[in-house]
C-alpha cells in the first residue's frame, strides 16, 4: 500500500485518464503519407545491391528510399558515427534498415515492403565477445581494425599485494543478459515540412535534441532546419534515445523527399528488433578477503557486448567500471573493461546504466565472502561500505553531501525486520522454501565525467502574472514536468495551477543533454532554482529604491516587502513601468568532476545517492516456481518533490528489477532476436509482483540547488541482487547468472 | 449495420467491417485514445469494452461487433468533461506515469468492478493482470481501484 497522505498531482494526469492525450502515433496531418522500414535476412552480409524497382509499382507507392536518396550523412551517432542510418555498405545486424517504403496508406506501405529485393554475399558471423576480441577475427566496422568499442580501467593500490594479504579469494564468472526496455508505446513520429523549410518533428523519443541532431544530419540540413517538439511518450527507460532518433530521422526524410508530411509507426516486432537493449555483460571477478571480514584486493575483468554499433556503449561501461565494487572501499583495484562489436543486436542505454550489471555480482559477493568467514552479511557490508569523508575506489573523497549508506541500510533492515526473517530462512531444507535479501548501492548523480552536464530553464511571466515554464529536460512518462512546476511554484511562493509547463520546442530552448541517469529532476530543477533566484533579482530592482537590501518574501501567492503584500500583478506592473520583462533564463551547471583514463582515477560524479532494498520469496521446491512475497526500498532522494511520482519510480524500478531477476528471458540465436513481442518476451504483471513499499530518505543535497537528487535509476539496480540472496537463503544454491529460472526439483545443470 | 460506440450510433460502411476494431476506431473514427502496444493481444493497451466485457481491440474485427454496444475510454467521462469518479482516483493514487496503459487499464477495473464491486486487493491484482504497464510497478494503479471501490461502498 502507498504510504501517501496527499494526493496525488500532475498536469497531464487529466489528458491521460481520458484519452486525450495525443502520442505521436494519434496525431494525423492534411495529406500525410505512411512510412515502415524494410529489414533483410542478413545478420552479416555485404551489399551488392538494394532492387526497389518493383516495390515502387506497388498500388499507392510514392517512394522507395534507399541509403542513395540520403541527401546528407548516412553514418551518425552520439559519441562514434558508425550508425548506418541506411545500410548502405553492409549488413550490421538483423535490424538494419535497408530501405523506407512510402505509401498513401499503411498497409499498402507494408504490402510493398515484400516487394524490396537485396542482393547480398554474407559475411562471417561475430556474435561471440571473446572470439571477437581474437586477433584475426572478422571485424564489425573494417574501418577501424578490431572490434573493441572502447576500454575503461581502474588501477588503486597494487591488487597482487592485496591477494597475498587476503585470507580467502572468492573467484568467479557472472553473465548477465539482454534486457529489452518494453515501453508499452512503440516508436513513432510524424514529421511535417513546413513552408518556412523547417521540419516539424513529433516524436515518442526522450532526447529532442539528439533527435534534432540525428535528423539534421541524415537531411543534411542546418539544426535550425529542424524542429522537434515534445509530446507524451510512452515510456522510454533509457530505450528512446538512438532507435527512437533515427525513426524520427527517416521519417523526416520521407516528408522532405515528399513534401509531404509522413508518419511512421513502429509495431513491436519491428521495435524489438531494431531497437537497442541493455548490454549483456560477462565478467571474471576476483575477492581477496581477511578473515577479519575485509575486502583487501579487486581484479575484474568487464566484457560488454555492444552489438553492431557503439551507441552509449562507452559510457554505460564506464559506470560499470567507476562502481565495480558496489558501495565498498577497496584499497586494491584492478578493473579492465572492454566493450566489444558484434554482429549482435546493439546495445545502448537503459535504466541503470551499467549499474544493474555489476550490482548483481557485487551483492551477491560480499554474501558469499561474508559466508565464507563465518560472518553475518550485513556485518561484512558494514565492515567496508563507504562511509562520510570516506575516498571511493577512484580517489574521490565523499565529503560535500551526506553519505546516508547506512541509513538506508538500516531503514530497510528495521522496516522489513530482516534479521529475524533470516533466521527463518528454509536454506534448502523443505518442500516451500522461504528466503529474505537485500542488496545496496550508491550511484553517481547524473552524467558524471561522461559528458558535459548543463541545464537551462526559462520562467516567463505573462503580464497578467501567470507564468510559462520551460526546461530543457523531457517528459518521458515520469512526471518531470510536474516535478519542475511544483519546483518553480515553492520558489516562487505561487499555487501550481498559475504555472504552464510550456510544451518544449527545440527552436526555444537550449540543448539541455539527454533526459537520462536520473538527471531530471537534479538538472532541470536546479535550472529552475536558478531562473527563480534571477527573477527574484529583477523584482527587487522594481520593488526596491536602489541600494536597499531590505528583504524580499515568497509565499502565498504575494511578494512581501516588510508589512507590504504585492500580488503578482502588481509586481508585473511595476516592471514594466521600469520597463522591464518579467522573464529569466536560467542556467545549472554541474560542479566540476574529473576523470583521468589512463589511471582510471577522478571524481566521477558530483553527487551520490544511496538506496537498498529487501525481498521476501518462497520456492516451491518440486515446480521450482518463485513466488515474490514483500518487498522494501529506501533510497535518499535528497528531497523529494513529488511524492506520488517519486514513490512510482520506486514501484516501477523494483518490478523491472523483478524481471531482471527472475523472468525477462531475452533470446536472440544466430543474431536474430527469438522475443519478439510480448508473448514470448515476458515482463512483470500485475501478479507477478508482490505490494511494495517505498520509504524516501531525504538529506537535501547541498550540491543541488533544489536539493533534490535523483530516483529513476537507482529503484531499478538493487531489485535482481536481493532476489539473488533471497533464493540462496531459501534453497542454498547461488546462481551467477540472471534471469534465475529454477528447475522442477531445483535441479542445477553442471 | 451499425455500430454504436460511447452512445453514439455510427453506421456501418462494407469496407469497415474486415477492419480490426482498434484501426476502426482509431483512423474512422478518430478515438485515438485506444492504444496499440502489441498487436497480438497480448499488452492489454487496446482494451475496449462491449456489454461491459473486456475485449482486445486489436485483435478483433469490426464486423463481429455489428450492432454492438462498445465503450471506449473517450466515453468514461461525463460529456461535459468531469471525469469518472474511477478516473479521478487513478489520479489522486498517482497511478498514471507515461499514460500509454492507462485507457486499458480504467475500462479493464471499470469491467471488473461492475462485476465485484468489493474486491480484496488479491483479486484487483488478478483482475488487471492481463494489461501490462512497464512505469507503475502496478502498486498504485491497484491502490486507486481499491481507493474507488471503497468510496463506492462507503
Amino acid at each position: 500500500m502507498s504510504q501517501l497522505k496527499e494526493k496525488a498531482w500532475r498536469n497531464d494526469a487529466y489528458a491521460k485518464v481520458t484519452g486525450s492525450a495525443k502520442y505521436a502515433d494519434d496525431i494525423k496531418a492534411l495529406n500525410m503519407l505512411h512510412a515502415v522500414p524494410v529489414y533483410s535476412d542478413f545478420v552479416h552480409a555485404r551489399i551488392r545491391k538494394i532492387d526497389t524497382q518493383k516495390a515502387e509499382t506497388m498500388p499507392g507507392v510514392v517512394k522507395v528510399i534507399t541509403h542513395t536518396d540520403v541527401p546528407g550523412k548516412i553514418c551518425f551517432g552520439q559519441i562514434e558515427k558508425d550508425y548506418h542510418m541506411l545500410a548502405d555498405d553492409k549488413i550490421r545486424y538483423n535490424g538494419d534498415v535497408i530501405s523506407i517504403v512510402v505509401a498513401e496508406t499503411r498497409e499498402q506501405a507494408i504490402e510493398a515492403t515484400r516487394f524490396v529485393g537485396i542482393d547480398a554475399d554474407p559475411l562471417p558471423l561475430i556474435l561471440d565477445t571473446e572470439e571477437a576480441l581474437k586477433p584475426g577475427s572478422p571485424l564489425v566496422h573494417e574501418d577501424r581494425g578490431n572490434n573493441i568499442v572502447n576500454e575503461h580501467r581502474v588501477r588503486t593500490g597494487n591488487v597482487e599485494d592485496g591477494f597475498n594479504h587476503s585470507d580467502h579469494i572468492l573467484e568467479y564468472d557472472f553473465e548477465t543478459p539482454y534486457i529489452e526496455h518494453s515501453y508499452i508505446e512503440p516508436e513513432s513520429a510524424v514529421c511535417i515540412p513546413r513552408t518556412d523549410g523547417v521540419i516539424e518533428v513529433y516524436g515518442s523519443m526522450q532526447h529532442p535534441f539528439s533527435t534534432r541532431r540525428f535528423t539534421a544530419a541524415i537531411l543534411g540540413e542546418p539544426l535550425a532546419n529542424v524542429e522537434v517538439i515534445t509530446i507524451p511518450t510512452g515510456g522510454g527507460f533509457g530505450g528512446k534515445d538512438d532507435t527512437a532518433a533515427l525513426v524520427c530521422a527517416r521519417a523526416a526524410l520521407a516528408a522532405r523527399l515528399t513534401g509531404r508530411p509522413v508518419k511512421m509507426t513502429y509495431n513491436r516486432e519491428w521495435s524489438v528488433r531494431e531497437s537497442y537493449k541493455r548490454h549483456p555483460y560477462r565478467v571474471h571477478y576476483k575477492m581477496g578477503i581477511t578473515n577479519e571480514g575485509k575486502i583487501q584486493s579487486v581484479k575484474c575483468r568487464i566484457v560488454a557486448d555492444g552489438g553492431a554499433y557503439c551507441s552509449v556503449t562507452p559510457w554505460v561501461t564506464w559506470r560499470s567500471t567507476v562502481q565495480c565494487c558496489g558501495p565498498y572501499v577497496v584499497p586494491n583495484v584492478h578493473c579492465d573493461t572492454i566493450g566489444v562489436y558484434t554482429n549482435n543486436v546493439f546495445t545502448g542505454a537503459m535504466r541503470g546504466f551499467g549499474s544493474p550489471q555489476m550490482n548483481f555480482i557485487v551483492e551477491q559477493l560480499v554474501e558469499m565472502a561474508a559466508e565464507k568467514i563465518g560472518m553475518d552479511p550485513i556485518e561484512f557490508r558494514r565492515k567496508n561500505m563507504v562511509t562520510q569523508d570516506c575516498t571511493t575506489i577512484t580517489g574521490q573523497k565523499l565529503s560535500e553531501h551526506k553519505v546516508s549508506m547506512e541509513q538506508v541500510l538500516d531503514t530497510v533492515i528495521q522496516d522489513i525486520d530482516y534479521h529475524n526473517k533470516y533466521k527463518k530462512c528454509n536454506h534448502g531444507n523443505g518442500e516451500e522454501l522461504y528466503g529474505i535479501g537485500l542488496a545496496m548501492s550508491y550511484r553517481g548523480m547524473s552524467l558524471g565525467a561522461e559528458g558535459k552536464d548543463f541545464c537551462a530553464a526559462i520562467i516567463n511571466m505573462q503580464f497578467d502574472g501567470s507564468i510559462l515554464l520551460e526546461v530543457g529536460i523531457h517528459e518521458n512518462g515520469q512526471g518531470s514536468e510536474s516535478a519542475m512546476i511544483k519546483i518553480c511554484a515553492e520558489e516562487l511562493g505561487v499555487p501550481i495551477d498559475r504555472i504552464r509547463y510550456r510544451r518544449n520546442s527545440t527552436h526555444n530552448i537550449p540543448d539541455s543533454g539527454t533526459t537520462v541517469a536520473s538527471r531530471g529532476t537534479i538538472m532541470g530543477g536546479g535550472a529552475v532554482v536558478i531562473a527563480a533566484n534571477y527573477l527574484k533579482e529583477k523584482v527587487a530592482e522594481a520593488l526596491l529604491e536602489k541600494g536597499s537590501s531590505e528583504k524580499i518574501e515568497y509565499r502565498d501567492d504575494k511578494v512581501i516587502v516588510g508589512s507590504r503584500a504585492y500580488s503578482w500583478l502588481e509586481v508585473v506592473q511595476a516592471m514594466y513601468q521600469k520597463q522591464m520583462f518579467p522573464y529569466a533564463f536560467g542556467v545549472f551547471q554541474a560542479p566540476k568532476v574529473s576523470w583521468d583514463e589512463h589511471t582510471g582515477q577522478g571524481n566521477a560524479y558530483f553527487t551520490w545517492v544511496y538506496g537498498c532494498q529487501a525481498v521476501e520469496l518462497k520456492v516451491n521446491r518440486s515446480t521450482g516456481k518463485v513466488t515474490l512475497l514483500n518487498a522494501v526500498a529506501a533510497h535518499d532522494i535528497g528531497k523529494a518533490v513529488n511524492r506520488a511520482m517519486l514513490e512510482g519510480q520506486f514501484f516501477g524500478g523494483m518490478a523491472m528489477g523483478m524481471g531482471y531477476g527472475l523472468f525477462e528471458n531475452f533470446v536472440q540465436e544466430v543474431g536474430k532476436i527469438k522475443t519478439l513481442n510480448f508473448d514470448k518476451y515476458r515482463i512483470a504483471r500485475s501478479t507477478d509482483v508482490p505490494e511494495m513499499k517505498a520509504i524516501i530518505i531525504e538529506n537535501r543535497d547541498p550540491l543541488s540547488p533544489s536539493g533534490a537528487k535523483g530516483i529513476g535509476e537507482p529503484t531499478n539496480e538493487l531489485m535482481a541482487p536481493a532476489i539473488a540472496n533471497a533464493i540462496y537463503n531459501a534453497t542454498g544454491l547461488r546462481f551467477l547468472k540472471n534471469p534465475i529460472i529454477l528447475k522442477p526439483g531445483l535441479e542445477v545443470e553442471e | 449495420m451499425k455500430i454504436t460506440v460511447n452512445g453514439v450510433v455510427h453506421p456501418l460502411k462494407e469496407e469497415y467491417l474486415n477492419l480490426t476494431l482498434i484501426d476502426y476506431l482509431r483512423e474512422v473514427l478518430d478515438l485515438t485514445g485506444t492504444k496499440n502496444g502489441c498487436g497480438i493481444g497480448v499488452c492489454g493497451a487496446c482494451t475496449v469494452l462491449v456489454d461491459m466485457k473486456v475485449v482486445r481491440a486489436c485483435k478483433k474485427q469490426v464486423k463481429d461487433f455489428i450492432d454492438a454496444n462498445v465503450l471506449t475510454i473517450e466515453g468514461m467521462a461525463s460529456p461535459d468533461g468531469t471525469l469518472h469518479p474511477l478516473q479521478q482516483s487513478f489520479i489522486d493514487a498517482g497511478a498514471i506515469q507515461c499514460g500509454f496503459c492507462t485507457p486499458g487499464m480504467v475500462l479493464t477495473a471499470h469491467a471488473f468492478l461492475s462485476a465485484n464491486p468489493n474486491p480484496t486487493r488479491a483479486e484487483i491484482r488478478k483482475a488487471i493482470n492481463g494489461n501490462l504497464c512497464r512505469c507503475t510497478g502496478y502498486q498504485q494503479i491497484i491502490d486507486a481501484i481499491e481507493a474507488y471501490a471503497s468510496s463506492v461502498k462507503n
